[in-house]
């Protein structure tokens, strides 16, 4: 029974990261209508520079701080250049931009830092709690994961569904001309869209790297089940996105605590098929279009 | 009394003379009706007066105000609203939110509300249907929920694109006959483009007639719709 509890703690603990780097696919998608396969690579690079923020002499908070403000400024920097030349054409174009991007900027990071690890801290202490008599599974660290993920949770739903810049946003993103016959200014949006799925990306890195610590490819594994999770739960949905994470982080946590680690991917690949056979718009996507 | 007046417009797509030396004006409180065959060149009329494309010559002036060289959102801020062919809600939005987008850059929160309320009472199935999808509408609302965003910004100017297609006779007739009352009622300047010769005829004070990009009649609407040799070679009934 503690062996099941301590598992489905850590499935959560796990799920909510994988949140994170949902909650930033579906950002993108729903303000630009793309998704950033760099995004990770973006959040890693950003990280390096946190961590050298950190070994100047700067506490934690500062270099969270300039992690995030770093982001922005990265991924605004990255849609004025790289993307908003492909405006007007095809998606595809893009997406395929970003893929080149993310192979770049791991070049990149390996040869300025090289491949060697190094430890990146966490705000709070990660060892589990005993709570009476029994040890939980469950840290100081992983509540502040908790938080703050519900936090961007909770931001973007209010972005989108409470303020006229998130209804511009959505419009700008699904249809670019139209949102311009209604007085939008697109590129702009645009531009915003990306610093702000950057940031969030940036938000996710900092929260695996104490537990995976940096390397130049340490955001791969989690992009991709972070991409897993934003299928299940549907890209265009936030808490889509919260769910699918957390039915990611438990299956990888059942499947690797019941059925050895090496099945773990298995148990991804299994839950993305499942659910697109169930309902395959995403578990939270509105309903499919009708045409008219 | 400001009009909407073109001038020696040309438009083209690379070899594509879409529009030859176009000219005409369209006054307030009137529609003038743009008609011609498929491919005549209407909706790159309407495209290069809101400046989703560009002209090659040619003037368009509104208000003392030359809209050619202004990018699209000004002009639409300007009191320029266009409702494209083909019904283009955003069909991730729901009505109200089709709605709010079309108000956002004329008023300020607090007006929105009354100002959106107009628009349902103008079209009462749209108010039946405002947490709705807009994906999940028939082809007679969307039309509805496009010209009502068009509307909720209260223009100056509407610059509609085949409206009536695909609806039935009675949504048309509806439909026209709201046009015709909100011209009158907010002195509103329309261009409208239609293949339903008839039915936009009817409602009309001008006609201008497309062929082969180029303006071949620009008459009064009654004086078109009583020309029969006219209507035969141009119109086709
Ligand atoms: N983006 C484009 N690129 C190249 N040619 C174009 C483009 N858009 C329109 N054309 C051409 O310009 C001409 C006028 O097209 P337009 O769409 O304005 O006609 P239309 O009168 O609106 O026709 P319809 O009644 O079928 O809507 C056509 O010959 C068309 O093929
Ligand atoms: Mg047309």
């Amino acid at each position: 029974m503690q062996f099941f509890l301590n598992i489905t703690l850590g499935g959560i603990a796990t799920g909510m990261i994988v949140a994170a780097v949902a909650l930033g696919l579906v950002l993108i998608f729903r303000a630009t209508n793309i998704v950033n396969f760099a995004q990770g690579a973006m959040a890693m690079m950003t990280t390096y520079i946190a961590y050298a923020v950190l070994h100047q002499g700067s506490g934690y908070w500062l270099a969270f701080v300039a992690a995030l403000a770093t982001g922005l400024l990265f991924g605004a920097l990255t849609q004025v250049v790289l993307i908003r030349p492909l405006q007007g054409k095809s998606p595809l174009n893009a997406i395929i931009v970003t893929f080149g991007f993310l192979i770049f900027l791991e070049g990149v990071a390996g040869a300025i830092w090289g491949s060697q690890t190094r430890t990146y801290p966490a705000p709070f202490s990660e060892a589990g709690q005993k709570i009476g008599n029994t040890q939980i599974a469950f840290s100081p660290f992983d509540v502040f994961v908790v938080l703050a993920v519900l936090a961007l949770m909770i931001l973007m739903l209010v972005l989108f569904r409470g303020t006229d810049l998130g209804l511009r946003m959505r419009a700008v993103a699904f249809a670019p001309e139209t949102a311009r016959l209604l007085g939008v200014r697109v590129r702009p949006l645009l531009t915003l869209g990306w610093a702000l799925s950057a940031a969030a990306g940036v938000l996710a890195a900092l929260l695996v790297v104490p537990t995976s610590s940096l390397t130049p490819n340490f955001m791969d594994v989690i992009l991709i089940y972070g991409f897993t999770a934003a299928v299940v739960g549907g890209l265009d949905s936030p808490v889509g996105a919260l769910v699918g994470g957390l039915a990611t982080g438990l299956s990888l946590a059942y499947v690797g605590g019941y059925l050895g680690g090496s099945l773990e991917p298995m148990a991804a690949l299994a839950l993305v098929i499942v659910s697109l056979m169930i309902r395959p718009e995403g578990l939270f996507a509105r309903p499919a279009p009708r045409r008219v | 009394m400001p009009v909407l007046e073109i001038e020696d417009l040309s438009v083209s797509y690379g070899a594509v003379h879409a529009l030859t030396d176009v000219s005409f004006s369209a006054a307030e409180g009137e529609v003038t009706a743009v008609l011609g065959a498929n491919g005549a060149g209407k909706t790159t009329l309407l495209r290069a007066i809101t400046g989703l494309v560009r002209p090659r010559k040619g003037t368009v002036r509104y208000d003392g105000e030359q809209l050619e060289k202004m990018s699209v959102e000004k002009i639409v801020r300007h009191g320029v609203a266009h409702v494209p062919e083909g019904r283009s809600v955003i069909e991730e939005m729901t009505v109200d939110e089709n709605l709010r987008l079309g108000s956002l850059f004329r008023f300020s929160r607090r007006q929105r509300g009354p100002v959106i309320e107009e628009i349902y009472a103008l079209f009462p199935p749209l108010a039946e249907r405002r947490r709705q999808h807009a994906n999940t509408l028939s082809g007679g609302e969307r039309q509805m929920l496009a010209i009502g965003r068009a509307l909720v910004s209260r223009p100056k100017v509407l610059l509609l694109d085949e409206p009536s297609l695909g609806l039935a006779p009675i949504v048309t007739a509806r439909l026209m006959a709201v046009l015709r009352d909100l011209t009158q009622a907010s002195n509103l300047i329309v261009v409208l483009v239609e293949q339903n010769a008839r039915s936009s005829l009817s409602i009309a004070q001008k006609a201008v007639v497309i062929n082969l990009g180029r303006v071949v009649v620009c008459e009064d609407a009654a004086k078109v719709a009583g020309d029969s040799e006219l209507r035969h070679h141009y119109l086709g009934y």
